[in-house]
């Protein structure tokens, strides 16, 4: 199971928090902090596990991270998950951003928080894993998109609510370091998609 | 573009979008909280307006802010309200908000449950999906009651993408509401050979959370995932059910050799590291599993292990990672295997990432061998000096004192060093293990008895330097060691070589500084010493040194007199009058030394932690017993009841107690143990199996042999000033030693004296490395701890710290864990109809048949739930099910041929229970289907194992019909012979007593206690018996045995599970259950090496000696001659007490004739009913009606028809069978009482009209009271 999964940036500004089990607002922001806090000392080429923080977890569960450019993905799972497999997982969702984003960068979730939730519905639900296939991961985000999109243009809704209807065009023309991409390279998914030989019995 | 102005110009007029505020927060960095107050102040204005597009924007800001930590439940009913709107759009977006902020105290959370379920029933996938997840993440124990159906539902939707969501969330629901597992069970099986991949791998991923909490209830499954394993091709499944597979091997062996092949096939075959680490991960799981049984594996080890080597010598950390934890797994099992890579594991000890050394410093826990120990403590010295940061450097600090105490300091050949390494640790600053350190100086300095002459100068040393004292001492955690020092220096004071020097610096003004305790001991020291001064210079004619001792005493107690301490400060006053006296004294020329040293005379040995709780409480005492009547508080005229009504009271309040504070307990237990540490008068334990045997307690038995002392004694600090700091010295001579010495033994063998250093063979063989044969500097006795003499060796505190079980021990506390076990009771309560079962599962046309005759039966069940939305929910159902007959899926009749089976079962039928009766599930049918699969598995097993399996199996029913067959016939002195078929095996057992009788004398002792216990059971029931009826026929009284599983070698019988519980013990103790096994020799042979084991579930632990594995099977204590038969007793505990339990065991033994003697084994399974944790407790009436008015308990009922027999037939068989005790009895209707053994009440209410019997029971926890009432109707369903 997947206990949280928190995006925040490299000063620990939450981008996007996701938690599967109940926590009151200030107990969810000190998790982050927590999170933040033992995240951001390690160094780029070192694990990318550590034993969870004292407030998330306990001895079952383990923080599972990835760094893209300004942004950390974090993943705290218990030890029903395989680490690795995990690692692959957020790689996919990262993957899944970009092609939903084109380019995807900071910015981005800046400012389309509910859209990045959307995706990450498609990817996991209610703390267990529900797609890894980033095809049909995107197939099923952008069928919904364009449901909105009908949905908009038959009933005349308000035109603020257009702004649903452009993914990654706004805002892109702030300069800041939130607009730095995050460069998500193709990782050779083991995981994931790679079909493996089987022994026949 | 013209849409973007149009999209401006109305922003301005109307309000802010998600993005506005964004930028907004953005643009107002300095007063954000200020300018995000109106925000909401804006927010509250627009959620409300009517118009549901400006509520969902306000609803979409919201959950933007409570990212940032803002609370906005305030604002839950307007979620709602945008939840309910029809447009998708808007949906998600109240969904998206309902799952951020939602929970299960969210009271709005109840108007949902309609729309969620109209979304359910939408005809747009969508609508449908969006609920699905909105509702995993807010699901409520009522939610999931009440859309469980709907759920299901869909789990057979036409659309993949419904599919899978509604198998997932299904999880979650049986989390809330675990009555619905066992309905849904079968439909989610069926999911996991769906055509599509993602509900595969959801249903994949639902059953392996499931099992992991409870595996072996999906043991039955093992086959099915098999052949995934084995077909499927997407990794993410396959890692799921190796996983699985991890998790189901230690619950039984035969699966894990039969997973070897295919596993090790995939970890040649497969590209993914992922992948290819989880086998490595479950082979590892298999050979740990395997490892008492067979021992052949060192191959596959051999392969896990290179894997391993690969993945840490690998550049990537997240392999090196991974490649660590799972070397871990294998050391438990395998540490030669380990030991040989020492090299690379010492080498990750320089890693920069902390993780990694983390991972590497748990290994070396167990690398550490007598050879290394002083090499591997070197180097992990040299870590602390190099540690920034004090967590790591405090984690190595602890780690380097686990590894020199562990096994009762094992693998320490010279305490000198490791004395003075305590003592080089000492000098870390700013550490919060200093109780640790003090604790380990003082467990060695009472302990080893010949180093404590070398303690003392240490510790002498210690208190004269003062680098204890210095720093901040509230702060400074290390000046607990001169706790540790001064008492040290005290108690063992005839060591010293300059006491006088040390009393000067135990009484130095500085030490005032201390905490109060440490102080305290300083002061209580500082008189043994005083003590010890003066019995050294009585001799001598010159006395002027202990005048000066005496002054020295005066001038500085004072100081401590005034401590604000009290402790001190009355130990002060004290020690100063009475040294006051002595200076009286001495100036008359009074010899008074002899009596001051009385003062502290007698030496202390060492007490197990445990001993106090063991001591037997003597006979005639009788703890609970008032010593003055409690004052009643109105002079009541009925006396008696009032007396019996108090006790019961406390009895009743002290279940509860125990119930709600096993937390707390812990952490007092945790306090107790710390405080013990701190304490010199308590050892703690460290674990160790020689304690256990030891026959005779006391120091006195133990040779003290003197110590050489080749190393000279000499005191850190000198040695500090030449630069190498001691330790290393130690090391450097014990390496000439040991190389002198094995020069020297090579002499000796070569000259073949017979004069053999017998002295220290003993602890030769000890250790791994007896290769190397290194004996310690000097013979160190390790004084082992008191126990009171008939205290039993184990107990139930397992001090690895690794166990894997431990986590999940606590998990299993939250009622959602107990849906998972639900089916594991499954299995237990069909186990007659096991054949029938098999033919239905095999037989699918059959099933349909099935699904005619008892159409209604799912409908009835779950129609309290859907009451409003019935017609609706039919209509669907049908529909789906048409669907599915047209795919010729045969989903719903399947589940119906279940439940139809459990219709058929030859069970009177109960009504308020029927969600508990229900559960037994088609398991039982895939047990033996699984032991026919596991059977064909390629292990060199011959058809007689089979057979015996098949026997173990079929043995449980007997075990059911046997207990309802005794009571039931009325010859009070000849039992046996009215028993039913099975039991004229326990007929058989007795004769064979009696020919054993005539021919072993020897035996006549156990046998007849054994007899004993038979008539106290009789003599205990006739009790019973009189309380149920004073004027009526007596009824039978019977043995309890029944058969537990035979071969052609050896019969098992089994005695009703009786329990003890712990008289003096709190009840935390109360969880043990005592089980009596009678063996019986049934062929020509001699049975001997008896050995009998059982597979500990988490809840059921067999009770082994301490320091024995939790896999190693007990010895019986007896052999058997041929048709001999002896009983042999075995204790499990047992925490939760509330589900019926069945453990699988073996007994493997030699089978020995004139030619040849051969290893047999026999499968038998131990059932726990839920009845056996009953005691027959008597309560009186008033106090029962107290019990029932408190409303503490909640109810159920039962209905039995058909049952023909006298009323109080059937009371004594409830009292029998289920240990409960009449309260009152009125015609025929009659209340009963019993007790558990962890406290709870349960209550009766017996009336009996024709036939028909009704019983209405109370308990205060619900799953016991339907697990006891279906035991009950199993009992006359069977008559």
């Amino acid at each position: 199971m997947i206990k949280a999964i928190l995006i925040f940036n490299n000063h620990g500004k939450p981008r996007l928090i996701r938690f599967y089990q109940y926590f009151t607002e200030d107990m969810q922001q000190q998790i982050i902090r927590e999170t933040f806090h033992l995240v951001s000392k390690r160094d780029d080429n070192v694990c990318n596990f550590l034993e969870g923080g004292s407030l998330i977890g306990g001895s079952d569960y383990k923080l599972i991270y990835r760094h893209y450019a300004t942004l950390y993905f974090v993943f705290c799972v218990d030890s029903s998950e395989s680490e690795l497999g995990i690692l692959d997982l957020i790689q996919v969702f990262v993957e899944t951003l970009d092609k939903c984003f084109e380019n995807v960068c900071e910015l981005d979730l800046i400012f389309h928080m509910d859209k990045v939730h959307y995706i990450l519905q498609e990817v996991v639900m209610g703390g267990m894993v529900l797609e890894t296939n980033m095809n049909e991961i995107v197939a099923q985000v952008e069928l919904q998109n364009r449901m909105e999109k009908s949905e908009a243009i038959q009933n005349l809704s308000p035109p603020y609510l257009c702004h649903l209807l452009h993914i990654a065009t706004s805002s892109r023309s702030l300069r800041s370091s939130s607009s730095i991409h995050l460069n998500v390279p193709p990782a050779g998914l083991s995981t994931i998609l790679t079909p493996t030989r089987h022994p026949q019995l | 573009m013209a849409l973007k102005i149009v999209k401006g110009s109305i922003d301005r007029m109307f309000d802010k979008n998600l993005q506005d505020l964004v930028r907004g927060i953005r643009n107002h960095k300095e007063d954000e909280a200020k300018y995000i107050s109106t925000c909401i102040d804006e927010i509250k204005q627009e959620l409300k307006q009517d118009n549901i597009a400006v509520k969902a924007n306000a609803v979409c800001k919201l959950t933007y802010l409570q990212m940032l930590g803002y609370d906005v439940s305030w604002a839950a009913f307007n979620i709602v309200e945008v939840m309910s709107s029809s447009k998708f759009t808007y949906k998600r977006i109240g969904y998206l908000a309902a799952s951020q902020c939602f929970h299960e105290s969210t009271d709005v959370i109840m108007l949902t449950t309609n729309q969620i379920r109209k979304d359910l029933s939408s005809p747009n996938q969508y609508d449908t999906g969006v609920a699905l997840t909105g509702l995993s993440c807010f699901v409520t124990p009522d939610l999931a009651r009440d859309l469980a159906n709907d759920i299901m539902t869909l789990m057979s939707h036409t659309k993949p993408y419904i599919r899978k969501k509604a198998v997932l969330i299904m999880y979650k629901v049986f989390l809330k509401y675990p009555e619905s597992l066992r309905p849904a069970f079968p439909r989610l099986k069926e999911k996991l050979e769906d055509p599509d991949p993602g509900v595969q791998s959801a249903a994949v991923n639902v059953i392996c959370e499931l099992a992991r909490r409870n595996p072996k209830n999906y043991l039955s499954l093992a086959p099915l995932f098999f052949k995934l394993m084995t077909s499927s091709t997407n990794n993410w499944v396959l890692i799921k059910i190796i996983k699985l597979f991890g998790a189901l091997t230690p619950l039984e062996p035969r699966l894990g050799k039969k997973l070897i092949e295919p596993l090790t096939n995939l970890i040649h075959s497969t590209s993914a590291m992922s992948l290819l680490y989880e086998c490595v991960n479950t082979v590892i799981a298999v050979l740990i599993s395997l490892s008492s049984g067979m021992p052949n594996h060192s191959a596959s080890i051999q392969l896990c292990v290179q894997k391993l080597r690969i993945l840490i010598e690998d550049s990537d950390q997240n392999l090196k990672y991974l490649g660590l934890l799972a070397m871990s797994k294998i050391l438990k099992t395998h540490p030669k295997s380990v030991q040989s890579h020492k090299d690379l594991i010492l080498q990750c000890l320089d890693d920069k990432d902390e993780s990694i050394r983390l991972r590497a410093l748990d290994l070396l826990y167990g690398m550490v061998s007598k050879k290394n120990l002083m090499e591997i403590v070197k180097k992990l010295m040299l870590h602390v000096d190099k540690a920034e940061g004090t967590t790591y450097r405090d984690e190595l600090l602890t780690k380097i004192i686990d590894i020199c105490s562990q096994s009762n300091y094992q693998y320490i050949t010279n305490f000198e060093w490791y004395i003075s390494i305590l003592v080089e640790l000492t000098r870390l600053e700013g550490t919060r293990h200093g109780h640790l350190i003090a604790s380990q100086m003082l467990d060695v300095a009472i302990r080893v008895k010949a180093i404590r002459a070398f303690a003392v100068a240490q510790m002498a040393t210690l208190l004269d330097n003062a680098h204890l004292l210095t720093g901040n001492m509230q702060r400074n955690g290390i000046c607990e060691v001169s706790y540790a020092a001064a008492w040290i220096c005290g108690e063992f004071s005839e060591h010293l070589e300059n006491p006088m020097q040390t009393l000067e610096a135990m009484l130095r003004p500085k030490v005032a500084t201390l905490p109060g305790h440490i102080q305290a001991v300083y002061v209580q020291n500082a008189a043994k010493l005083f003590a010890t001064v003066l019995k050294n210079q009585e001799g001598n004619t010159d006395s002027t040194a202990a005048q000066e001792t005496i002054q020295l005493m005066i001038e500085r107690l004072p100081l401590f007199v005034q401590s604000a301490n009290l402790e001190v400060q009355e130990r002060a006053s004290c020690i100063l009058q009475l040294v006051k006296y002595i200076q009286k004294l001495q100036q008359k020329d009074v010899e008074v030394a002899e009596e001051v040293s009385a003062l502290f005379a007698g030496e202390l040995n060492p007490v197990a932690p445990k001993a106090q709780k063991k001591v037997p409480v003597p006979e005639g005492l009788d703890l609970d017993a008032w010593i003055n009547e409690p004052p009643s508080e109105s002079e009541s005229e009925d006396e008696q009841p009032k007396a019996i009504f108090t006790k019961e009271e406390t009895k009743h309040s002290r279940p509860r107690h125990i119930e709600v504070d096993e937390k707390e307990l812990a952490r007092r237990r945790e306090a107790r143990k710390q405080e013990q540490a701190n304490n010199p008068f308590y050892i703690k334990a460290s674990p160790s199996s020689q304690k256990v045997y030891q026959d005779t307690p006391g120091v006195e038995h133990i040779p003290v042999v003197q110590i050489d002392l080749s190393v000279p004694l000499k005191v850190p600090g000198e040695t500090q000033h030449q630069g190498l700091p001691m330790s290393d010295q130690y090391v450097k001579l014990e390496e000439e030693r040991r190389q002198k010495e094995r020069a020297e033994k090579k002499k000796k063998e070569k000259k073949k004296r017979k004069e053999k250093r017998s002295g220290r063979g003993k602890r030769h063989d000890s250790g791994p490395e007896s290769e190397e044969d290194i004996t310690p500097a000097h013979m160190v006795d390790i004084v082992t701890e008191e126990m009171p003499e008939n205290a039993l060796p184990s107990d139930d505190d397992d001090k690895d710290p690794n166990d894997p079980h431990k986590a999940l021990d606590i998990d299993l506390d939250n009622l959602g864990e107990m849906a998972g076990r639900r089916p594991l009771a499954d299995s237990e309560k069909l186990p007659v109809r096991s054949h029938r079962a098999v033919e239905a599962a095999k037989s699918p046309v059959e099933d349909g048949e099935a699904e005619t005759a008892a159409p209604q039966q799912p409908k009835k069940k779950s129609g309290k739930d859907k009451r409003d939305d019935k017609k609706k929910d039919k209509d669907k159902e049908r529909k789906s099910k048409d669907e599915k007959k047209k795919k010729k899926h045969k989903h719903e009749e399947k589940e119906e041929d279940l439940l139809r089976g459990e219709v058929d079962e030859p069970v009177v039928q109960s009504e308020g229970i029927s969600q508990v009766a229900e559960l037994p599930t088609s398991t039982s049918a895939e047990v033996s289907d699984l032991d026919f699969w596991l059977s064909n598995a390629p292990v060199p097993s011959n058809a007689q194992e089979v057979a015996t399996v098949v026997a173990a199996a079929e043995a449980e029913a007997p075990v059911a019909e046997v207990v309802s067959g005794a009571a039931q016939d009325s010859e009070p002195d000849e039992p046996k012979d009215t028993e039913m078929e099975e039991t004229k095996s326990s007929k058989h057992k007795k004769k064979k007593q009696k020919k054993e009788k005539e021919e072993k004398e020897k035996k006549k002792k156990k046998r007849h206690h054994h007899h004993h216990r038979h008539s106290d059971g009789g003599g205990e029931k006739s009790v019973q018996n009189g309380t149920v009826e004073e004027e009526e026929e007596p009824l039978p009284s019977m043995s309890n045995y029944c058969l537990l599983a035979e071969n052609s070698y050896i019969k098992m019988m089994i005695e009703d599970a009786d329990q003890v519980y712990d008289i003096q013990g709190n009840l935390q103790d109360g969880s043990q259950v005592v089980v009596s096994i009678i063996f019986e020799n049934k062929c020509d042979s001699f049975l001997k090496s008896m050995e009998f084991n059982v597979l500990d579930s988490l809840n059921s632990k067999l009770q082994r000696p301490e320091g024995s594995g939790p896999h190693d099977s007990l010895t019986v204590p007896f052999q058997l001659p041929p048709g001999v038969s002896n009983e042999a007793r075995f204790v499990f505990t047992v925490q939760s007490i509330v589900m019926p339990q069945k453990l699988k065991g073996t007994l493997t033994f030699i089978v020995k004739n004139e030619e040849s003697s051969t290893h047999e084994k026999l499968d038998f399974k131990l059932h726990f009913t839920c009845t056996s944790y009953l005691i027959t407790t008597p309560c009186y009436s008033d106090a029962y009606a107290k019990l029932l008015e408190s409303g503490d308990l909640k109810g159920s009922s039962l209905k039995l028809e058909g049952v023909n027999m006298p009323f109080h037939h059937l009371l004594a068989r409830i009292c029998f069978h289920h240990h409960f005790s009449v309260v009152e009895r009125i015609d025929s209707c009659s209340s009963m009482y019993s007790r558990s053994i962890q406290g709870h009440h349960v209550c009766l209410l017996v009336k009996s009209s024709g036939q028909t019997v009704s019983i209405d029971a109370k308990c205060d926890e619900p799953t016991m009271l339907g697990n006891v009432l279906d035991e009950i109707k199993q009992t006359f369903s069977q008559c």
